[in-house]
This record gives structure tokens, C-alpha cells and sequence, in this order.
């Protein structure tokens, strides 16, 4: 386990490398750079712009050096000083951007997780118990319209409801008096109090897709001869449904785990630009428009980051789970 | 052949299995799996249910402990089970009269008749040690803790013949062959010495060697701990081995029962004759083809009216065997038969 574990961690550090020069690659490749943007607008206001302020510039931002260069500079910093930069567009370090709304998209992926697994779990058992039951295919109906409704027009709905009948603050994850104040207890519960409405529209579509993974996978193993075996012991239904086929069908929820994050996360951009949330979507859309170079670099290294933790972790999970996993090195 | 052993008294009762009809209700109509069946088994006997596959042999088994796969359904008979108490008392339970998830089946389950199945590789969950599995058993019938069940639990495995008991207790079962498997099957049946052990083919999947050698386990635990064993197989020489009883199975009803000299030395049914025929033998002469059994067993939807093995039957009564289904008829020398051409025994 410990082998496998010390593996694991090896494996992440080329990964790693892997990761941070494809942000790099990827943010270096739409045509110009944020000085073409800052040219194009200064000129279409008028002004002129003059060959040395644009070489002054450049070089400020270090921009007319090759590209290698920049990398290492970029990387340099991040590695030996956690100084991800400067943002162009709002002159302010990266840093000072990104780590609240890295935080609160991480806390909203995970509400999100968690509700997605305490809905689908015991929902997609239960289907699998009582297949073709009255209850199978209510939720099979529920499960299809959920995944078949894009998040933004769900956003849309459940922010009229949440206006109009609960008459609630919609929009954002804080209530306008809690928006700019600090971390106190009471900031925390008006959070949660907004944190519903975007953790139910990120989670349907996952939760629906749960909930037939599950019932698949249930389904395939309560037909395996290991479930007669514990039944011819004696043990009652309930107890030899969960300690054996539900263990075994639990295999595919951990080892997804990994790819859920990334999906939330990217997936919550829309979700987040309609309902205004702080989170790093809209910030990420916004730098990425702009060429805001390191700004939007430092998000996706940082989403690659998260995504290969929660593989990690994921793996981790599973060789707990799974002894066929654990001894197979 | 195992060592002669006196008539089954009706003392050592143990399973009285009556007019057992088992059906699968499908969309393409219904399978009358188990179609009237009657059998017993006896305390330290051993009874041999034989058959071709899809004779309704394992829906047998399975129904005596309500583990038939739904759709199957027991929808007719008894299965009396006599518990045999300390003092001599018996308390007998129809357990066909029992719901599959009724606290009093659960009770018997594991506890008072084991099962042992045809797929050691699958029968055991493969994420779970020998030793959760066995103990688990231990500690829902016999309320033993923990310690308690480990000790036991290594003390049966060590007794299936497991090497190194205590490390193959915490071991998984894919670290283990095909033959350790049954072995921890057959230690996890017996973990709570049950009157009755009831093993579904347990040697289809292996290989002839171990076969022998699971068969001969089978042998010593039953004269350790004196339980009714029924053993369903198909392979005659099986029966030759282990039987004391046999039941010959075909399309769901028992075609002859009797003890095992019997059947193999004056088979009366034509399906056993033709079984018999069909098994090479040492002294056989070379040149002579082995006999089968001509045509195929029927579509399980279209049963033959009369007697089931009328279509395939070299010693059909022509006008009586398509019209028929003969009841069984007892034998004077022990045992009975379903066929009609012993209808006058019974009447005189």
C-alpha cells in the first residue's frame, strides 16, 4: 500500500510539469497578447501610441522575450516565491485574485459533490432493488429531464422561484451586506443559505447520471453468485445488499471522483456568470477575453492542480475500497 | 463405494421434500422447472440428485432454502425440515411455507442446513477476506465475538484442509486456487455444523484432481459431524462415490429413487438404464460405440404430454406412455419409479 501510495506521488510530479506547460502553451495561443489589446483600444480612442511606450511596456511585462524564457520566469516564480504574477488588466498581483474564488469554487464543487452523492446512492440502490417498480421509473423519468435541462435555464427557473416565493436575495453566494465583509460565523451561515441554489442546479445533471451508474452497476452485481452465498448464511436483506454488491458497485463512484471535480468546476462557468457567483469561472472567462496572460494561466494551472489531487485522492479511495487494486503492484 | 450403513430409520429424518413443484412465470410462457418432486434425506447419509442440465435438479436445491432467482416461484408441496434437539425432541418446520426474507428462514440458513455452490471463483465476494466472510457467519448464528469467531474460523479452515490457516484466514480469496476456494465454501457452510449441507455441483468447476479431493473432504466431514448431505451433480461416477440415496431427474420429476446398489446394479427407469449405458466402463470392449440418449431434452415451454421421457424412450407402450404421466410407483425391492411399466408391481 505504502509502495503504491509513494507511486502515486511520484507520478504526480511529471504530470505536474506536464500541466503547467500546457497552461502556459494554451494561454500563449490565441494571435497578440494583452499589449495588442491595450494598442487596439488606446488607438481606436485616438490615441497615438508611440514606438518606445510600447517597447517600455514590453519590456515591463516582459513580453519581448522568447518564449522559454517567459515560461521559466513565470514557473520560477510560482515554484520559489508562490508569485503567480501580475494581472495586466486589474494591475494587481494574481495572488491577491484568485485564492478567495479558487476557495469558494472548491467549497461549492464539493457541496455540489456531496449532494450529488447523498441523492444518488440511496436513489440509485433503490432502483436497482425495485427495477421496473413504480419508483424505477419515476426516477428514471426525473433522471432524464434532469439531465436533459441545460444549468442555465435550471439557474434561470430556480432563481425566479427563489426571488419571487422565498423571497431571498438571488444571485451571488452572499447575502449584499455579508459581500465585502470578512470570514466571520455569521458570513458562513448566509453562505450556506445561498449555496442551495447553485449546488442543486450543478448537481442535477450529476446526480441523474449517478443515479444510472449506479442502478447499472448494482443491477449487474446483485445477478453474481456472491450475493446467493451470503444469502444462504442467513444475513438479512439489507445488511448483505450493502456489505457486499453495493461495496463492489461503489468501485465506479470513487474512481470518478477524480473527473467530477474538473467537470464541476468547468462546468460551473455559465452556471456562475447567470447567477453572479464569485467563483473562478466568470474571473477565468473575463481573463481569458482579454489575454490577461498570467491571470488566466494561474487558473488553469491551479484547476490542473486540483484535478490531478482529486485523482489522487480518488485512487487512493479506490485501492482502500478495492484489496484487487491494492495488492495488483 | 462408502462403507455399509444400516437402513435410514425414520428417527434420522432429517428433509421430507413432497409434491415440490417449482415454476418460472416468463413472458414466453411459464417453465414448470420442478414439476413434483418427493425425496428425503436422512442424518448421515448422503442422497445424489442426478441429472442432465436444466433437469430442475439446482432449482431443487435451491428452493429448499427459498434461494430460487425470481422469477421462480415454489407454488405447490412441502419441504418438512425435522430439527433434532438435544433430548431426543423434533420440531419440524414446513419451510416451503416460509417467506424468502422471513426472519425464521434466516434462521435456518447457514445455521442449521449449509450450501455450498457449483462456482467457487464468483460464489465468494472478491473484495472481502476468507476470514470476514466465515466469521461473519459465526457471529449472526452463534453470537460469538470477534476473537471468539476468528479462533473458530481458523480452527474450520483448518479442518477443509486450508495450509497455514491463521494467514489464509486474512487473506483474499483471489489469492487463493479454485480447490482452497470450495474449501473456504465448504469451511463457511459447516462454520455452525448444520444437520443438513446441501452442495450444488461443487466440483463442476474444478479439475479432476481436486474433484477427488473435495469429494473425499466431503466424505470426512460428513463422518465427523454425522449431517444429511445432498449432493446435486451430473456425473455418475460422482454418485458411484458419495451416494447413499439417489434421485434421477428428468424435466423436473423424479424419474426413480432408490439407494445406490439398487440403481446401479437393477435400474428400472429407461432414462436410468440409458444414463447408465452412456458412461464408459473399464472392462467395455473397445470396438462398441458408447450409447447416448437419442433426441434432445424438450423445449422447457413445451412439455410432452404423458410421460416426460416418452419422446426419447426405447420402451414406449404405444396408445398409453403419450397419453400418461405415471405416478411413482414403489418397488418391492425399496425405492420407487415413474414409469408405467411397473404400474402391476405396486398392485400386487
Amino acid at each position: 500500500m505504502l509502495r503504491y501510495i509513494l507511486r502515486r506521488l511520484l507520478l504526480m510530479i511529471p504530470t505536474l510539469f506536464g500541466i503547467s506547460i500546457i497552461a502556459f502553451i494554451i494561454i500563449q495561443l490565441p494571435p497578440g497578447d494583452y499589449l495588442t489589446t491595450v494598442i487596439a483600444q488606446l488607438s481606436a480612442a485616438g490615441d497615438l501610441v508611440e514606438e518606445d511606450v510600447i517597447a517600455g511596456l514590453k519590456a515591463r511585462y516582459g513580453l519581448d522575450r522568447p518564449m522559454h524564457v517567459q515560461y521559466l520566469k513565470w514557473m520560477g516564480n510560482i515554484m520559489l516565491r508562490g508569485d503567480f504574477g501580475t494581472s495586466f488588466e486589474w494591475d494587481v498581483p494574481v495572488g491577491d485574485l484568485i485564492w478567495s474564488r479558487l476557495g469558494l469554487t472548491v467549497a461549492l464543487s464539493l457541496a455540489t459533490l456531496l449532494f450529488t452523492w447523498a441523492v444518488a446512492f440511496p436513489v440509485g440502490i433503490y432502483a436497482a432493488v425495485r427495477q421496473y417498480s413504480w419508483g424505477d421509473y419515476f426516477f428514471t423519468g426525473i433522471g432524464f429531464v434532469g439531465l436533459a435541462i441545460p444549468n442555465f435555464l435550471l439557474a434561470l427557473v430556480l432563481m425566479y422561484v427563489a426571488f419571487k416565493y422565498f423571497n431571498q436575495s438571488v444571485g451571488g453566494l452572499f447575502s449584499p451586506d455579508f459581500v465585502e465583509a470578512p470570514w466571520t460565523w455569521a458570513r458562513v451561515q448566509d453562505m450556506l443559505g445561498h449555496l442551495w441554489v447553485p449546488m442543486v442546479i450543478l448537481g442535477t445533471a450529476g446526480t441523474a447520471g449517478l443515479i444510472r451508474i449506479m442502478r447499472a452497476n448494482l443491477l449487474d452485481e446483485l445477478r453474481k453468485p456472491y450475493v446467493k452465498t451470503a444469502r444462504a448464511k442467513g444475513l438479512s436483506e439489507l445488511r448483505l445488499l450493502l456489505k457486499y454488491p453495493v461495496r463492489v458497485a461503489l468501485n465506479p463512484f470513487v474512481s470518478t471522483i477524480g473527473l467530477t471535480l474538473p467537470i464541476l468546476i468547468s462546468g460551473s462557468a455559465i452556471v456562475s456568470v447567470v447567477l453572479s457567483l464569485p467563483t473562478s469561472g466568470p474571473l477565468l472567462l473575463r481573463a481569458l477575453i482579454a489575454q490577461d496572460m498570467y491571470l488566466a494561466g494561474s487558473f488553469i494551472l491551479l484547476l490542473g492542480v486540483i484535478t490531478v489531487l482529486g485523482t489522487l485522492l480518488s485512487d487512493l479511495l479506490l485501492a482502500w475500497l478495492d484489496p484487487r487494486i491494492r495488492f495488483d503492484d | 463405494m462408502p462403507a455399509e450403513r444400516p437402513s435410514p430409520s425414520a428417527d434420522d429424518l432429517l428433509l421430507e421434500v413432497r409434491d415440490l413443484h417449482v415454476h418460472f412465470p416468463l413472458d414466453e410462457g411459464t417453465v414448470r422447472a420442478v414439476a413434483g418432486v418427493d425425496f428425503d434425506v436422512y442424518r448421515n447419509r448422503t442422497l445424489c440428485v442426478v441429472g442432465e442440465s436444466g433437469c430442475g435438479k439446482s432449482v431443487s436445491a435451491q428452493s429448499i432454502l427459498q434461494l430460487v432467482d425470481r422469477p421462480g416461484r415454489i407454488v405447490q408441496g412441502q419441504i418438512r425440515f425435522h430439527q433434532h434437539d438435544a433430548d431426543g425432541g423434533v420440531t419440524v418446520t414446513d419451510l416451503a411455507s416460509l417467506r424468502s426474507s422471513s426472519r425464521a428462514m434466516r434462521s435456518i440458513r447457514g445455521r442449521h442446513i449449509g450450501m455450498v455452490f457449483q462456482e467457487p471463483n464468483t460464489s465468494l465476494s472478491p473484495i472481502h477476506t476468507v476470514g470476514n466472510q466465515i466469521s461473519e457467519v459465526i457471529q449472526l448464528h452463534l453470537g460469538a465475538d470477534e476473537d471468539t469467531a476468528r479462533r473458530q474460523g481458523i480452527e474450520m479452515l483448518e479442518r477443509v484442509g486450508i495450509a497455514r490457516p491463521a494467514q489464509n484466514y486474512d487473506a483474499y480469496t483471489f489469492e487463493l486456487s479454485g480447490g482452497m476456494r470450495q474449501r473456504v465454501m465448504i469451511a463457511m457452510a459447516l462454520v455452525c455444523s448444520p444437520a443438513l449441507l446441501i452442495a450444488d455441483e461443487p466440483t463442476t468447476a474444478l479439475d479432476v484432481t481436486t474433484q477427488a479431493q473435495i469429494m473425499s473432504l466431503l466424505q470426512e466431514l460428513q463422518a465427523d459431524f454425522g449431517m444429511g448431505v445432498m449432493l446435486i451433480t451430473h456425473d455418475l461416477g460422482v454418485v458411484a462415490e458419495m451416494a447413499d440415496d439417489v434421485v434421477v431427474m428428468y424435466l423436473g420429476q423424479v424419474a426413480e429413487y432408490g439407494d445406490v446398489d439398487r440403481i446401479f446394479h437393477a435400474p428400472t427407469h429407461p432414462y436410468t438404464k440409458a444414463l447408465l449405458r452412456s458412461i464408459p466402463n473399464l472392462d467395455f470392449d473397445q470396438d462398441i460405440r458408447l450409447d447416448s440418449i437419442r433426441g434432445m431434452v424438450p423445449d422447457p415451454f413445451h412439455r410432452p404430454a404423458g410421460c416426460p421421457f416418452g419422446p426419447r424412450c426405447d420402451e414406449v407402450i404405444e396408445g398409453r406412455c403419450e397419453a400418461e404421466n405415471p405416478p411413482a410407483f414403489s418397488l418391492a425391492e425399496g425405492g420407487s419409479v415413474r414409469c408405467l411399466h411397473y404400474e402391476e408391481v405396486t398392485l400386487s
